[in-house]
């Protein structure tokens, strides 16, 4: 009889630590973000035709020379990636290589979104059919990722580039080898 | 009345990078609205950006959508197998809907790829697990017996087991 009184205790402790389990994950943040599963893997093979004129288009042999880089995912018609154009430039200002591929977009658009917000891209690739973002596992825009010498995807920061982020990304820069 | 419009504005063809929402979202979305609605939207969109004089207006789909976004293989079979598999890829922009349902931008792109990659000849489930090699197991609604799912496999027929070995005993016990 004992035996079966403490069995009994032992399934209400399952039930409430389960309930409990319950309670701790729907109070969790959900994580809204789809992250990159490419990290540490290369660069897939690309070759991008140039989004304004007075930029260079952006292949993978471009990102393989030696050099660390960023590589911002962008679009004119996104409103946060207006909003991160000065931390962009604070980057491009410390030295970071910064190269852009846009996303669904027209030169005309772009050339006006670069003359409204600035142009701290070396080379911006055009991608009208999101080719290149779904490659490397990026899910929207703006999106920046840390590229190697090697052309070996090193970090992606999800989001517009806040204040915060601009020395994160520069010490992942810098652990890239720049 | 700022969260209707705000919900308005949220347009279904991309939640989130739309001009109204000032920051990302990305499983969050707005299920399929109607015809009307769409333009309805579209229409507000278009109005609020006019009024506010913003540079860049919500110009994503100022570019025509990619070529196979909607329109199907010429080859009945080959578009079959190419359905099957929209059917079971999570659309990244919006929540709970697949690429076949969806009509954000990024999911037409999607299934661009995956027609004219089953056009190419490749497997079905090729193409899945390269698109799994980018985003991870959340892209794919097809379930998986893998290093962290099996216990959702093995549990039940654990429990199902143990039912039926007490079940056994209560029943020679009553006898």
């Amino acid at each position: 009889m004992i035996r079966m009184r403490v069995f009994l205790w032992v399934l209400v402790g399952l039930a409430a630590g389960l309930f409990g389990l319950f309670a701790y994950q729907l109070r969790q943040p959900k994580d809204e973000f789809v992250e990159s599963a490419m990290i540490g893997k290369p660069m897939p093979a690309f070759d991008l035709a140039p989004a304004v004129a007075e930029r260079p288009g952006l292949s993978s042999r471009d990102l393989a020379d030696g050099r660390p880089r960023l590589l911002n995912v962008f679009a004119s018609w996104c409103v946060p990636c207006a909003a991160e154009a000065p931390n962009l430039a604070r980057l491009e200002a410390a030295g970071a290589n910064i190269v852009a591929v846009a996303i669904r977009d027209r030169p005309a658009d772009v050339a006006a979104f670069l003359a409204a917000y600035g142009n701290p891209f070396s080379r911006i690739g055009r991608d009208d059919i999101s080719e290149v973002q779904l490659s490397i596992g990026s899910s929207g825009v703006p999106e920046t990722f840390v590229i190697d010498g090697h052309g070996v995807i090193r970090y992606q920061h999800i989001g517009d580039i806040r204040d915060d982020d601009v020395a994160v990304l520069l010490e992942k820069l810098r652990e890239a080898g720049a | 009345m700022i969260r209707f419009l705000h919900l308005l504005l949220r347009r279904p063809r991309e939640s989130g990078d739309s001009a109204s929402s000032g920051s990302r979202l990305k499983k969050g979305g707005v299920p399929a609205f109607s015809l009307r609605l769409c333009i309805a939207t579209a229409g507000m969109t278009m109005l609020v950006c006019v009024l506010g004089g913003s540079l860049p207006a919500a110009a994503q789909d100022s570019l025509p959508p990619a070529p196979y976004a909607y329109r199907q293989l010429d080859d009945p079979a080959l578009e079959a197998s190419a359905q099957a598999l929209m059917e079971t890829l999570r659309c990244l922009k919006c929540q709970s809907q697949s690429i076949a349902d969806s009509d954000a931008p990024m999911a037409g792109d999607m299934r661009h790829q995956v027609r004219t990659r089953i056009a190419a000849g490749e497997d079905p489930e090729q193409i899945r697990a390269w698109l799994v090699e980018r985003y991870g197991d959340y892209v794919s609604y097809k379930p998986t017996v893998s290093a962290t799912t099996w216990p959702l496999f093995a549990v039940p027929a654990v429990l199902l087991v143990l039912a039926l070995l007490i079940l056994r005993r209560r029943l020679r016990g009553a006898r």
